[in-house]
């Protein structure tokens, strides 16, 4: 390889684009040409300098929450949105308006909560991979539970309970079944907890269940109106524990 | 129950790329607001097109809804802040370059290389913001800009040579000042 073809190669070669032959040729080049080697040691260093911390731009905690109010909007827009026994006859309407109830009431009501389930689980899992387990990062109740303040139409219950061993980390704003929920975070050890709490709704209120899934725990409750999840990768017994807790808060 | 499941399934497999789309947008727009508003259309956008999502690469598969959507806002909203293309440039950057190891010896410090680069042409922010920032092939970013994988490679080689032609011509870390 001489250096004209060296020069080719280059950017492919930093970029790790180079099947193994070509890139064995490439450093057997290097080895002997000082010049070349000073061209890869640049864009070398050029991409250790991109790899810094700082040079992305993250969004604004409220991006995510305006996004996901336009998606609502848009969806209740979508014409399978619309109730399909409309625009005929009645007799028909009503029937399958009974059958729409027995099939919400029967196997269906079993399958919802598990499709609940699986979603409060993948909420919490995403709160922690996104980097966004938190809107608001405090342990203080008094910073977070202002916080909900115009952003959710109710205001969640927020208290600390380290003392208790479940010191609060924070809040977010989160979404079930397209529903906008608060999400409090509590800690314990290395693990978190979220707490998701929004007003009861035909969508959301179930009676009280425990449900595990992918690992996860998840204990759902509804109290003064309010319905609760909390979820963890916690066991069960100290879940529980942080359950009784939030069950008793004033 | 349809849609919410499309919402769901969407809430989990396309929105956790938020931060990915913001970081690509800004790039591109290099506002703040105007960044939000690409967002925003694009993940709409991307919302109305999700039938066709068959569960490949989230993150690649709205980038590149995010990255029409900047070009159709451009269009409409004509500023004129972009005063060069990649035709405008000056021959001889092409050649002056890269013989030098002056990059070696300096500083890339986060402000700088973050300045430099914003002032690089769109074309060549695209590509290197795709390739340094969110690590894709040079088969993915030919995806997502829809261009040949030749393109990628043109526009990657000429944007390094301007960025390093930029960086070193800049005064060095402390002469600033």
């Amino acid at each position: 390889m001489n250096c004209t073809e060296l020069r080719a190669l280059l950017h492919g070669y930093v970029d790790g684009e180079l099947d193994l032959v070509k890139s064995l040729e490439v450093e057997e080049h290097l080895r002997t040409c000082a010049a070349c080697a000073r061209l890869v040691a640049n864009q070398q260093k050029l991409k250790a300098a991109f790899a810094q911390d700082g040079l992305r731009y993250a969004p604004d905690a409220g991006l995510q929450w305006r996004v996901m109010s336009a998606l609502k909007k848009e969806q209740r827009k979508e014409p399978g949105a619309a109730r399909p026994w409309l625009p005929w006859g009645g007799a028909l309407a009503a029937s399958l308006l009974a059958a729409l109830v027995l099939w919400r009431v029967a196997p269906v009501g079993l399958s919802a909560q598990d499709a609940l389930v699986a979603e409060v689980t993948s909420d919490h899992v995403r709160s922690l991979m996104a980097n966004h387990l938190t809107d608001v990062l405090s342990t203080d109740q008094h910073t977070v539970k202002p916080w909900f303040d115009g952003k959710l139409a109710f205001a969640p219950p927020v208290t600390d309970f380290k003392d208790q061993g479940f010191p609060l980390v924070g809040g977010r704003l989160d979404f079930l079944a397209g529903h906008p929920v608060a999400a409090i975070v509590y800690q314990r050890r290395r693990h978190y907890v979220n707490v998701f709490v929004c007003p009861e709704n035909p969508d959301l209120s179930t009676a009280s269940f425990e449900a595990s899934h992918d690992g996860y725990n998840l204990i759902h409750w509804n109290r003064s109106g309010m319905n609760f999840w909390a979820v963890s990768d916690l066991n069960t017994a100290e879940l529980q524990n942080l359950v009784t807790l939030l069950q008793e808060q004033p | 129950m349809q849609d919410r499941q499309k919402l769901a399934r969407f809430q989990q497999s396309i929105l956790p790329h938020m931060d990915a789309a913001y970081n690509l947008a800004r790039w591109l727009t290099r506002d703040t607001h105007d960044a939000e508003d690409v967002v925003q259309e694009a993940f709409l956008r991307a919302f109305r097109f999700f039938d066709g999502f068959r569960g490949e690469d989230g993150r690649h598969w709205v980038l590149k809804i995010v990255r029409n959507t900047f070009y159709t806002w451009k269009e409409q909203n004509r500023r004129g802040a972009e005063t060069y293309s990649m035709e405008d440039l000056p021959a001889g950057i092409e050649n002056e370059l890269a013989e030098s190891d002056e990059m070696v010896h300096r500083s890339l410090n986060v402000e700088l290389l973050s300045r430099v680069l914003g002032e690089l042409p769109v074309e060549f922010r695209e590509v290197l913001v795709l390739r340094e920032l969110e690590g894709f092939s040079y088969k993915e970013i030919a995806g997502i800009a829809e261009v040949p994988i030749g393109t990628v490679m043109s526009r990657l080689s000429r944007a390094r040579k301007l960025l390093e032609n930029r960086l070193t011509a800049a005064p060095a870390a402390g002469d600033a000042a």
